[in-house]
């Protein structure tokens, strides 16, 4: 019970956050408009059929009607259409969600398979070489810009060496879409050469994307088992005979998940925003990529969407995390 | 034993301090120690895209400058960007974070409702859509960054200025008659700057990266000017045969970053044992 | 010899750090006989916990330095470094532990039930081998086993009064009393029917009114099961109350160890009688005793009490061998106490008038 309130304490503060969000994102993109109509009418338009287009994209409105409009159109789940590809905009970004997702959750799932059994490593062996370097290695990866990374992993793996594909997401048609997750849908479907091509395609990428992520888990499992390991309970488990191995990787590292568990949101900001980069890197069909696009074809309401889908998705991730949290640290429901 | 000292018998923090240092001297000096300073603004189409020689030591690029020479004065853009927009993040962050402490409640959770909706997206994507917006510039960069990661240092001091209000000698100066600006300015403040100080070290590598991830995606400053995202994502149609065109400003930023991230480590050790934890 | 249980013999021990060796133990020797309740005495910061966290093999292995001695327990040595397999058949098996904490000696994150199940796990007395396999993330919990340990673990917990036994092992160890804590302690400690269980202030940090009974409880139960118990206290009141015999340490040395009545009847030693004398209720009121308690980094040569002494001589830099004023009643001491002599314990305690 105590979980359920906690939880829609949590989601009171989903609305107020969201409309503020789009409030800024809004604001931002209209305090030195870029006049979407002149783009749209295109290079040899008259100053009249500007003006005309103007008043149809209701660009001639004061800002408050505007916004008024938007949200309208938002709530319904209109953003608008796409300067760029003359597409919804709310299709254009729903259609390219599940690859970024891909790449997130792939990068994530490196980023912990990786940094929390070495922070735990470098925790027990703590001051030995291997946590020497362990450390060097996690503060090294958290310097490393990520667009510079991927393009030197991309010339030595794919032009140099050969071993993955260069960019996108998958070679041939691939398999049907049923989830969006091309990796799994190739799983559901048997389709044993489209996986092969997905995860040849998605490992570069995702390797990239989990460094500095890794990087920062190694740090917060590290300190959240030095912190445990001198605790009482240790002592008394040791001292008990509970076998060590056991003390370390269930016992300690439980109560040091906690603090890296609320860090996992923290973690999945930085690598759905590291995607952004790492995409236009390697031409992945994600929403960073078509950020980075309309960025470049200076496609107000296509970024003003993109920024809000992120601004949602992340906020359901913190909450994930809430949830997650009251269940491994059952004092938080006290 | 000072500060200083002491900051300097963690070897991690040394060799922070010794990298920053370095690239202090490098972006007042560069014009000095660039082997062929022109190179800023100049071009040799004759000598493009020449590897490393005794001549060009990282080589030349598509416009045959010097690479090194463009790197040295590369570090002036990241640091003027880097100490200026975290200057004015802080400037910000940290007044907001006081207040919001210091009157707890309704204010408090005004503000901190605000910085949470900046925090509520990822900070390049709003950098992005702000930098967008304003269009290509060093100066939109500032703005962008300023605007995006302000909230860390906001936050930051409100968990600090909470913990410190109960406090005896808190209470005490406002129990003698001290006005609020006072209690916040000279009492509270002093006590939160070591935190301060930690998080700007590490803020200044944050922010370096995202600005050089502004610059690759286009959003930083125009060319000619030598702003190291920028040159990898000029070398990036070279590769991988021009290798050195992109690895040194790679390098560069790596090593700068690397450079406030040992700093912030070792400050922290030194300077707040209770903030050790994580990052 | 072979009746002793456990056979701490000659023990020096320390810990190196910025500031130097702390040399914590001297030439320790403590002996147990099965079955036998013994306090260990001396005041906070004398090495009772070392002692105890020794023969426990807790202490941190990363500065500890050992300059002499060893300790048995029933022929394994418990210090070597070859013979860990059989210390971890020992460990939490037959000689199993009280901690001095009860609120933050449980998993916080775990329930009491699991952490009472992982404890039977691995040292239920049914379990042939008390070792470590050598995969124990992946080793299962027979089935008739657990089953059977379950009824051993809700009569145990019966036993030390714990009410409603089920609901508790449900509950996470924040959603209990810290008397109730200590009672799960205690069962924990008598569910793998240990030879000696080490029980390190186990009820300092509880309110007052529940310490007697606590006590009571454990003297009562290790009794009826035969296992010898090794009581760490400074309070000597209730060393008297439930102990068989008492062993005093001071600065890192033991200084006497005797039957209790022995103990408070006739103490040899000078720092025993001190002690004595400074309780509330002890002759000399509560006069304390000059001086301070020597620094471990650079302690007094030989007989560490002697700088606050009254009786001190320059043989006192040697430290004296055990000498024997009664049955089991040992003291290194040059110069004892007469235990018949009511004008000595005058004395004694008529120093500090």
């Amino acid at each position: 019970m105590r979980r359920v309130e906690l939880v829609l304490s949590r989601l009171v503060w989903f609305v107020p956050t969201l409309l503020g969000l789009i409030i800024v994102v809004f604001l931002i993109s209209n305090v030195v408009p870029t006049d979407p109509a002149r783009i749209v009418a295109g290079e040899n338009a008259t100053q009249a059929q500007i003006d005309a287009l103007r008043e149809q994209m209701g660009l001639n409105e004061p800002l408050i009607v505007q916004f008024g409009i938007y949200l309208r159109d938002l709530v319904t789940g209109d953003m608008g259409r796409s300067l760029y590809t003359q597409r919804e905009i709310s299709s254009d970004l729903l259609h390219r969600l599940p690859a970024t997702l891909e790449l997130t959750f792939a990068a994530m799932i490196l980023a912990i398979g990786l940094g929390v059994p070495l922070g735990v490593i470098s925790a027990i062996r703590r001051n030995s070489l291997t946590d020497q370097i362990l450390r060097l290695l996690s503060i090294s990866g958290l310097a490393v810009a990520s667009f510079w990374l991927a393009m030197e992993l991309q010339m030595y793996f794919s032009t140099r060496l050969g071993w993955t594909p260069l960019n996108g997401r998958i070679s041939g048609f691939g398999p049907e879409n049923i989830t969006g997750f091309v990796v799994i849908d190739s799983i559901l479907q048997g389709d044993w050469a489209s996986l092969k091509s997905a995860l040849s395609h998605l490992i570069l990428p995702a390797i990239t994307l989990s460094l500095p992520a890794a990087a920062t888990l190694v740090r917060f499992t590290r300190a959240g088992v030095l912190e445990v390991v001198n605790s009482n309970f240790v002592l008394y488990e040791t001292a008990m005979g509970f076998p060590r191995s056991l003390i370390v990787w269930k016992y300690v590292l439980r109560n040091a998940l906690i603090s890296t568990v609320t860090q996992i949101g923290l973690v999945f900001g930085t690598l759905f925003a590291g995607a952004v980069v790492v995409e236009a890197v390697f031409d992945w069909p994600g929403l960073g990529t078509y950020a980075v696009q309309s960025i470049l074809q200076s496609d107000t309401k296509a970024i003003l969407g993109f920024s809000i889908l992120v601004g949602v998705v992340f906020i359901v991730i913190n909450l994930l995390v809430d949830i997650v949290h009251t269940f491994i640290d059952p004092r938080v429901l006290k | 034993m000072s500060l200083f000292g002491r900051l300097m018998r963690d070897r991690a923090a040394a060799i922070g301090t010794l990298i920053i240092g370095v690239l202090v001297l490098v972006a007042i000096f560069a014009p000095w120690l660039a082997p062929y300073p022109e190179d800023v603004a100049a071009f040799h189409l004759t000598d493009r895209l020449q590897p490393p020689s005794a001549e060009h030591w990282f080589g030349t690029d598509r416009m045959g400058s010097d690479v090194f020479s463009r790197i040295l004065f590369g570090a002036r853009i990241t640091i003027t960007i880097a100490v200026i927009a975290v200057g004015v993040s802080v400037a910000i962050g940290v007044p907001i974070g006081l207040v919001a402490g210091y009157y707890g409640r309704f204010t408090g959770g005004v503000l901190m409702r605000t910085s949470d909706v900046f925090l509520a997206v990822p900070q390049i994507v709003l950098a992005i859509a702000i930098a967008q917006t304003l269009g290509p510039s060093v100066e939109n960069v500032i703005l962008a960054l300023s605007l995006t990661y302000w909230p860390f240092w906001a936050r930051l001091v409100y968990a600090e200025t909470r913990a410190l209000k109960g406090q005896t000698f808190v209470e005490a100066a406002q129990a003698l008659g001290a006005s609020d600006l006072r209690v916040m300015v000279l009492h509270i403040l002093p006590n939160t700057l070591s935190a301060i100080i930690v998080r700007t070290s590490i803020g200044m590598g944050a922010t370096i990266l995202t600005a050089a991830a502004l610059g690759f995606l286009g959003l930083g400053a125009p060319p000619p000017a030598p702003e190291w995202g920028r040159t990898i994502s000029e070398a990036r149609e070279f590769l991988p045969e021009a290798w050195w065109y992109a690895a040194a400003p790679g390098l560069a930023i790596f090593l700068v970053v690397m450079g406030f991230n040992l700093l912030g480590d070792g400050l922290r050790d030194v300077l707040d044992p209770k903030l050790r934890k994580g990052r | 010899m072979n009746e002793s249980l456990l056979d701490v013999d000659g023990l020096s021990l320390g810990f190196s750090g910025e500031a130097g060796f702390a040399h914590i133990l001297d030439g320790v020797t403590l002996r147990m006989k099965p079955g036998e309740i013994r306090g260990l005495v001396g005041e906070s910061g004398c090495g009772k916990t070392t002692l105890a966290s020794a023969i426990l093999g807790v202490l941190p292995r990363h500065a500890l330095k050992i300059r002499g001695g060893t300790i048995r327990f029933d022929g394994t040595d418990m210090l070597s470094r070859t013979a860990t397999a059989d210390q971890a058949r020992v460990r939490g098996r037959k000689v199993t532990f009280i901690p001095q904490d009860p609120f933050t000696s449980f998993n916080p994150v775990f329930t009491i039930g699991q952490q009472v199940d992982e404890l039977m796990k691995w040292k239920s007395p049914e379990r042939e081998n008390a070792g470590v396999p050598r995969h124990p993330l992946f080793t299962r919990y027979p089935r008739a086993r657990r089953r059977r340990d379950r009824e051993r673990i809700l009569s145990t917990l019966a036993s030390v009064q714990l009410p409603q036994p089920e609901q508790i092992l449900k509950k996470y160890p924040h959603e209990v009393s810290g008397g109730q804590r200590q009672r799960l302690m205690i069962a924990m400690a008598l569910l793998p029917e240990p030879d000696l269980i080490i029980a390190d202030e186990p009820t300092t940090a509880l309110d007052v009114t529940i310490q007697a009974q606590i006590l009571g409880l454990l003297r009562k139960l290790a009794t009826e099961r035969g296992a010898a118990v090794l009581l760490t206290t400074h309070d000597l009141g209730s060393a008297y109350e439930i102990c068989d015999s008492v062993t005093v340490m001071y600065a890192g040395q033991d200084v006497e160890a005797a039957p209790v009545d022995a103990f408070f009847n006739a103490p040899a030693h000078p720092y025993t009688g001190k002690l004595l004398a400074s309780r509330p209720e002890g002759a000399g009121g509560m006069t304390g005793i000059p001086g301070e308690v020597p620094s471990f980094y650079d302690p007094p040569p030989g007989c560490r009490f002697a700088p606050r002494c009254p009786r001190a001589t320059a043989d006192c830099k040697r430290r004296p061998d055990p000498s024997h004023p009664g049955e089991g009643h040992m003291v290194r001491c040059y110069h004892p106490i007469d235990a018949g002599s009511a004008a000595e314990a005058a004395e004694i305690v008529g120093a500090e008038r």
